[in-house]
């Protein structure tokens, strides 16, 4: 019998509010230690929080964003709670989280692998403050932690999903699918290095059609690559466990990228109580209509509404669209693309999902940041468009423009290069008779039905002309005169 | 002297701000033994009270406007200052200074009053005797030998001894009324919400309300006017078109509203909760032995015959669950407080032990240290009846009595306008007396409990001397919002009584 790995993903998205969620404290990272922590952020005493209305904004955002616009997964009255423990960056000693009545419950995030459509559903989303951070390294003092509560009181949602992932690569494309909405809908800045997405994975082991086995969550993973590597490590762990003769301990892990392990950091037993308990010095959250109406009123056309649209209006292919719908700055740089070659959505579509993307992967760089920006990009397309470059030719121009030859000018490229594709008809027959006249053996070979010989001598012109030559008339010129 | 007599000799130029500070910190020194200030400061306060005076030659109180400008006020040390330390009457905050001030302290001092100190309490307001403080006892003015009252012990002590005509006090469970009725003063606990929060050292959020404390009821209704109003940094202050009407302003024009001879009270209904007389369902021995104290009893009893001779009208209403609020109360306050007090920890402020292993150890043996023993036995009841599987059958449970707590006193509201009846079940108590024994001072907050759990507005008013000439008080219950009624009906009392002027002998 075959294992199935199971999976649930809860993700700590930090939202890009100006300030803090229960103070006006900022939120901008990388300010010297403390220097960004008010005395609520401190807790002094007497000190009491005040909701920001901005994450709020940000969750009822996030609510009908994954629910197809919908407005019934956002609870009209949800409850803040306190989660009792003590830790030297928690300075309450409590966190302000929503535990019983969170703010979105439901919704769902699709994610495609392989080529094929899956829905993963969310359990819930509920808005907490997020702690500040200990530091054991590079203090002037050895043998002291240092505590920075800059990042204290900064907003987040949690998001939850239920157990609905079966592979590692189910559970990449769905928090790089979830990372796609929170960034397109402008709640988070979606930095992983910077902790502004950090997820957890809940993984755990079963033989398939058994129930659920015993979960292990492993802890703020950062990277969609140690995610992967993580969850298959971890999978792996489990299963050789259970073949052993051995039971999955129910606990908490880490992933140590170094070493490309989880390791175990503390199990049920040791769990702590939390002691939730309303939080007496906020109000329940009240939304109503009208807030929701306010958001909905700035609300960005959502993914698979655009995908939707470029397919009907653009007739782009669903594939195609989704993949250009995959980023708000894909589908920005998109748009800025067929603005710049007008026609050209196809050819547009095609360079953004291919040379683009594999030279931005290959550089391991985001769009938004892409060497070739779109207007250089449509200056190239347009000498596609007009005949002057083969697709060839301009796949060697964009390797220029991407080194930065010239300034990322096709034109200037082109012209410097001299780079020009031929299509002088005139011309082209010369060089077609040159070759012919010293390749009497693949004209024989060709005459006596080798079909194969025909290449060979498309081959030769091409060399001859330097590559210049328009590939579609040497074809045909070819053609006829091994015809006549 | 009242506040107003004060204002009055200020705007006739008959004294000034400076010389009544300076005549406060003479009373503060002379009357140390009461151990009713915690934090005094000569300069700081001098200071203030130039900064009055020049106001006042400013024009700011021209035309009767700020007529509490140059009155002397001192606060508890549950608020937060900037000029004083803020110890909330613990060792865990001995050298503890607020980088801001609380907003009642915010509001008194624009109204023009000037600070002369931080008043004594109990240990972050868990307390009914004030001997709970990690500075030592508050004596009470009217028989040294007994305690003032608690939590806000030293503001009713500095008030009854005649130091200050006016101080701040915190009522969570009747910490406001409590001891105003043991020190023979009149204090009012505001509608929940009334009143910011913000910079009050937390005991129990969702009880806490601050309010003042001084002779009469029309002092009260002059500082409550500049107490209130909504404070966008207290998500629980209250912004309704009920919380923004004037209580000044209300209560003059009631006092003010004309009445037949000898009816100051006609067309007002009363009611008598049988529950506070009787003890009828005072579960034990123990219970029904703080409801035979008669002294008080037939001194409330005689005070609402007052009323009704002068044309009030009795009514019997009921209050079933009186008895549950105290378990009730201790659930929820201990709850809160276990999760409010964990901010200390000796990280960032407040005390830190000397000796430690490792995190977890400095954690416990900073608070172990900093914490009375009083504060630590709530932590620990708020942390058990939060604690998993422990939840539903304390602290929800609570919950839900609180509610219907909350429903009898609005079912008694629907046939009566002001509630009256005793503010505790006996007079001052020695002091020691029941410092072995928490729960008999649990005990003693049968009458305030249910007031506070209801969010509603609670005052206490003088109401004669037990035979050891020890005051006794008239709890004043009103509706949401009903603070000018209730201020109302408390100052014609006084206008036909006196136990709210007396003094006690050593403070002539």
């Amino acid at each position: 019998m075959t294992w199935e790995i199971v999976i649930g993903i809860e993700t700590h998205v930090q939202l890009a509010t100006e300030s803090k969620i229960f103070s006006n404290a900022p939120t901008a990272f990388g300010a010297p230690p403390n220097t960004q922590a008010s005395v609520i952020d401190l807790a002094l005493p007497g000190t009491l929080p005040v909701l920001n209305g901005q994450a709020v904004q940000c969750a009822i955002k996030f609510g009908l964003a994954v629910n197809a616009g919908r407005r019934d997964n956002i609870a009209r009255r949800s409850v803040f709670a306190r989660k009792n423990y003590f830790y030297p960056d928690l300075p309450k000693g409590y966190q302000i989280s929503q535990f019983e009545l969170p703010v979105v419950t439901g919704g769902s995030v699709t994610i495609y692998v392989d080529g094929t459509e899956k829905v993963v559903t969310l359990t819930r989303a509920h808005l907490e403050e997020d702690a500040g951070k200990s530091l054991h390294e590079g203090l002037d003092t050895p043998d002291v932690s240092g505590i920075d509560l800059n990042r204290a009181g900064t907003p987040l949602i949690e998001v939850v999903t239920e157990p609905d992932m079966r592979s590692a690569a189910e559970a990449v494309a769905y928090a790089k699918a979830l990372h796609a909405i929170v960034t397109w809908i402008g709640i988070c800045d979606g930095n992983m290095q910077e902790g502004s997405f950090r997820c957890d994975a809940n993984v755990s082991v079963r033989r398939v059609g058994a129930p659920l086995g015993t979960r292990c969550e492993i802890k703020n993973l950062n990277s969609f690559r140690f995610m992967e590597k993580a969850i298959n490590y971890e999978a792996r762990r489990q299963i050789e466990l259970i073949e052993d003769g051995g039971k999955v301990i129910q606990q908490t892990r880490l992933y140590d990228a170094d070493r490309d392990e989880t390791r175990a950091m503390r199990s049920k037993e040791d769990a702590m109580d939390y002691r939730y308990f309303p939080d007496p010095d906020l109000l329940p959250l009240a939304i109503s209509d009208n807030d929701i109406a306010k958001v909905e009123a700035v609300m960005p056309e959502l993914p698979t509404a655009m995908a939707a649209r470029m397919v009907a209006d653009l007739g782009l292919s669903d594939y195609d669209a989704r993949l250009l719908t995959q980023s708000r700055a894909t589908a920005t740089y998109f748009f800025g693309l067929i603005e710049k070659c007008p026609g050209q959505t196809k050819l547009a579509a095609n360079w953004i999902t291919g040379e683009l993307a594999s030279q931005l992967n290959r550089d391991s760089l985001e769009i938004d940041v892409s060497p070739v920006g779109f207007i250089q990009l449509g200056n190239l397309l347009n000498r596609v468009a007009d005949g002057t470059l083969s697709s060839k030719m301009a796949k060697e121009v964009f390797g220029y423009m991407w080194a930065g030859e010239l300034g990322g000018d096709a034109d200037a490229i082109i012209a410097a290069r001299g780079l020009k594709q031929v299509c002088d008809a005139g011309a082209i027959e010369k060089i077609v008779d040159a070759v012919l006249a010293r390749n009497e053996k693949s004209v024989a070979e060709f005459k006596s039905g080798k079909e194969k010989a025909l290449q060979a001598l498309v081959g030769q012109v091409m060399k001859a002309s330097a590559g210049k030559a328009n590939p579609g008339q040497v074809n045909d010129i070819l053609r006829n005169k091994l015809a006549g | 002297m009242t506040i107003l007599d004060i204002a009055k000799r200020l705007a006739g130029r008959e004294v000034s701000a400076v010389e009544l500070a300076q005549d406060t910190l003479g009373k503060i020194s002379a009357q140390r033994d009461l151990n009713a200030f915690l934090h005094v400061d000569p300069d700081l306060t001098l200071a203030e009270a130039q900064r009055a005076d020049a106001r006042r030659e400013a024009g700011e109180a021209e035309g009767g406007a700020k007529p509490l400008l140059g009155v002397p006020v001192a606060h508890k040390d549950i608020f937060v200052t900037r000029d004083w330390r803020s110890t909330a009457g613990s060792k865990m905050l001995e050298h503890y200074v607020s980088p801001f001030d609380a907003t009642v302290v915010t509001r008194l001092r624009e109204a023009g009053m000037v600070c002369v100190g931080k008043l004594n309490c109990d240990e972050f307001a868990m307390g009914s005797s004030n001997e709970n403080s990690a500075f030592g006892l508050v004596k009470n003015p009217w028989d040294k030998t007994r305690i003032p009252g608690g939590s806000s012990g030293g503001s009713a002590a500095a008030v009854a001894a005649g130091i200050v005509p006016a101080a701040t006090g915190t009522d969570t469970g009747g910490s406001l009324r409590q001891p105003a009725a043991m020190c023979g003063i009149t204090a009012i606990k505001p509608t929940y919400g009334r009143v910011s929060r913000y910079g009050m050292i937390a005991f129990a959020s969702s009880l806490d309300q601050g309010g003042p404390m001084a002779h009469s009821a029309e002092d009260c209704a002059l500082l409550l006017d500049a107490m209130v109003g909504f404070d966008p940094l207290d998500s629980t202050s209250l912004d309704s078109p009920e919380a923004k009407v004037p209580v000044w302003r209300v209560f003059s024009e009631q006092i003010a509203s004309k009445c037949p001879p000898n009816g100051e009270f006609a067309g007002l209904r009363i009611g008598v909760p049988r529950e506070f007389f009787q003890g009828v369902n005072a579960p034990t021995e123990r219970e029904q032995s703080l409801f035979t104290h008669n002294a008080v009893s037939e001194l409330v009893h005689l005070a609402i015959e007052a009323f009704a001779r002068r044309g009030a009208t009795l009514v019997d209403v009921s209050l079933p669950r009186t008895n549950l609020s105290i378990p009730t109360y201790y659930v929820i306050s201990s709850a809160e407080a276990s999760s409010n007090l964990s901010r200390f920890d000796g990280m960032r402020f407040g005390h830190r032990a000397k000796h430690y292993r490792d995190l977890g150890d400095m954690i416990a043996k900073s608070r172990a240290e900093g914490f009375g023993r009083e504060v630590q036995r709530r932590i620990l009841t708020g942390a058990y009846v939060l604690s998993h599987g422990y939840y539903d059958a304390y602290y929800l449970q609570a919950q839900r009595v609180r509610r219907l707590i909350a429903d009898d006193f609005q079912d008694a509201f629907k046939t009566c306008d002001l509630i009256m009846g005793p503010v505790a079940p006996t007079t001052a108590w020695k002091i020691g007396e029941k410092t072995t024994d928490p729960v008999a001072m649990y005990l003693e907050d049968i009458f305030t409990l249910g007031v506070s759990l209801a969010g509603l507005p609670g005052m206490s008013v003088p109401c004669g001397f037990d035979t050891s000439n020890l005051p006794v008080g008239l709890q004043i219950i009103g509706n949401y919002f009903q603070e000018p009624a209730m201020l109302a009906a408390a100052h014609r009392y006084q206008q036909l009584t006196d136990w709210h002027l007396r003094i006690p002998v050593a403070a002539t």
